[in-house]
């Protein structure tokens, strides 16, 4: 089979290529671990001031690992300058809670660590949050996490399964291959099956690592999650090996991650996506990306399943198939068969 | 023997942008005959092999292979092809390289041992094989180069400029085995040159400028023709320098 001959020999040639492949299945969690931390920073020590209430809801709160703090008078002013995450006011029988919202994740963590400490108190009522900054939409590392998997995933996949192809166009190779028989959609098919054994791996290491080590939220189920990263890999590889034919050289290459991929980020939903002007919103449904984030912010975040996925993973498969269909034709520029 | 044309080229032209690199043409090459192209750089001759071998489409004309017209994908099996460049997988060893292409003409598992170590003797690669081509010396890149373009056996040898960057001896046993090649297996061998001892060696000649061609026969014709003692007067005297 020729095909299994070039997906051999490109599994030969990644694995004598060790700096590539750290960066494919390294990088991402590197970069993934670093954002956690960066999102996740001295939320341990949350500071928080207590007015008008009793000794009971102050030891509750320092059990729940909150820097307690009870006062008789305290202002939003002193908030800010104090830099105290958050105020809890009991005033007549009710509770008010006031978030410093300085940084989202904080703010975030005051909330969910409030509501863990004061359950099972029975007079406790629902707490209605106040903010200094920001408002209650702002999103955190938890939310955006999924869309981050998706975007490395894609990003590294991209860049070298589009400079590997370009190396194979510059250095002759590419020409070489179209002397034998060989037929075009075996040359595709050969470094889809190729690159995609190490996307795969990839994924299932990004994944694994996100979920396991670093915690992310998983409320989905982990097999649909991988699904929609294969097919991401899939629609970054034929995306790659496509504008690999527009670049001459590698430095090219890393001209269109500006261009290709740095705009798919802002439609990934790490930026709120309904505030945009509608035109906007139109560009951001031809972005592969788009729907990579929608279906893996749905499984991983709201536990969406698979039929309520589908069409995202259908629209990504339907990317796949379009660019891969191009990669074919494209190779139509170095022989007529 | 048959005075059989192997490769024939009727009115091919060939321009990129606002360039004509070649000038309508023809040209017979004969069957089991070392056919040599020679020309300065930039001539043209890269570009004739591309589009003989049908890697590139002519603007205009007709290229016959072994009474096929190009492009034919039966053909791509029958020519063997040496690039200009080393087109070499260097992160590979010379045995993968050499098997890589082998299973591409999907040569049978006997078949591909036997042509792997044919070929790789021919060049003298045979104790090299399982280094990577990383490693490899510009000439030892050649010889691979050459290695490959043997691999499946084919009627047609297209090389070009295959002596690039070989030293004096190893120059020499590669033209006796081509001609060896011609005389034994009867290949048919096109050759692109600008080395003139090399140009004395083939069978016949044409030479290339500005995408014209501007002589051919026999090396021994071409002198008497231009009353000269070497290639590089017939070359300088063709071009005008004379």
């Amino acid at each position: 089979m020729r095909i299994t001959s070039l997906v051999t020999r490109i599994t030969r040639q990644m694995l004598r290529d060790r700096r590539t492949l750290a960066l494919l299945f390294f990088a991402p969690l590197l970069i993934l671990t670093l954002m956690y931390f960066i999102f996740h920073s001295e939320a341990s020590d949350l500071k928080i001031v207590v007015t008008g209430s009793d000794e009971n809801i102050a030891e509750a709160l320092k059990q729940a690992d909150f820097q307690v703090t009870v006062a008789k008078h305290f202002s939003k002013e002193s908030m800010a300058k104090n830099n105290i995450d958050g105020w809890l006011q009991f005033e007549n029988g009710s509770m008010k809670l006031t978030l410093l919202n300085d940084e989202p994740s904080r703010a975030k963590a005051v909330q969910m660590q409030l509501a863990q400490g004061l359950q099972g108190d029975a007079n406790n009522p629902s707490i209605d949050a106040h903010y200094v900054y920001g408002d209650a939409d702002t999103k955190i590392f938890d939310i955006f996490s999924p869309m981050l998997v998706g975007f490395f995933v894609f990003f590294f996949v991209f860049l070298i399964a589009g400079i590997a192809l370009l190396k194979e166009r510059t250095s002759g190779t590419l020409e070489r291959l179209l002397v034998t028989p060989i037929k075009r959609y075996e040359i595709v098919a050969g470094y889809v099956i190729g690159y995609g054994l190490f996307a795969l791996i990839q994924t299932i290491i990004v994944v694994l690592y996100a979920v396991n080590v670093l915690d992310i939220v998983l409320v989905g189920s982990i097999w649909l999650v991988l699904l929609t990263n294969i097919l991401v890999a899939l629609v970054a590889l034929s995306l790659g090996t496509l504008l690999s034919s527009f670049a001459t050289s590698e430095f090219q290459m890393v001209q269109f991650i500006p261009l290709v991929i740095v705009p798919q980020i802002f439609f990934t939903g790490i930026f709120p996506l309904d505030g945009m002007a509608d035109w906007l919103q139109q560009i951001g449904k031809i972005m592969p990306l788009y729907y990579a984030s929608d279906a893996l912010n749905g499984i991983m975040y709201k536990g969406l399943t698979f039929a309520e996925v589908v069409m995202d993973l259908l629209i990504l498969l339907a990317f796949a198939v379009v660019f891969i269909t191009f990669n074919i034709l494209s190779l139509k520029k170095y022989r007529a068969l | 023997m048959r005075a059989v044309n192997a490769i024939t080229i009727e009115e091919i032209a060939k321009g990129f942008k606002h360039k004509k690199v070649i000038q309508p043409l023809n040209l017979n090459i004969a069957e089991r005959k070392i056919f040599g192209l020679l020309g300065p750089s930039g001539c043209g001759k890269t570009t004739l092999i591309k589009m003989i071998v049908g890697m590139m489409k002519p603007d205009t004309g007709k290229i016959t292979v072994l009474d096929c017209e190009v492009p034919n994908e039966a053909l791509l099996s029958e020519i063997g092809y040496m690039a200009q460049s080393d087109a070499l997988y260097t992160e590979l060893t010379g045995a993968e390289n050499l098997e890589f292409f082998a299973k591409l003409y999907r040569l049978s598992k006997k078949e591909q041992r036997e042509r792997i170590q044919y070929a790789a003797e021919i060049v003298q690669l045979t104790n090299d094989l399982s280094i990577r081509v990383a490693y490899y010396s510009g000439g030892m890149k050649r010889r691979l180069s050459l290695a490959i373009a043997l691999v499946q056996n084919p009627k047609i040898l297209i090389l070009d400029e295959p002596t690039v960057g070989m030293d004096p001896v190893l120059k020499q046993s590669i033209w006796k085995e081509l001609e060896r090649l011609k005389n034994d297996e009867h290949k048919t061998i096109l050759i692109t040159t600008h080395v003139m001892d090399e140009a004395e060696r083939c069978d016949n000649l044409a030479m290339l400028r500005e995408g014209k061609i501007i002589a051919s026969g026999t090396p021994a014709a071409l002198k008497t023709q231009y009353g000269v003692q070497t290639f590089d007067e017939v070359f300088l005297k063709i071009v005008g320098e004379l």
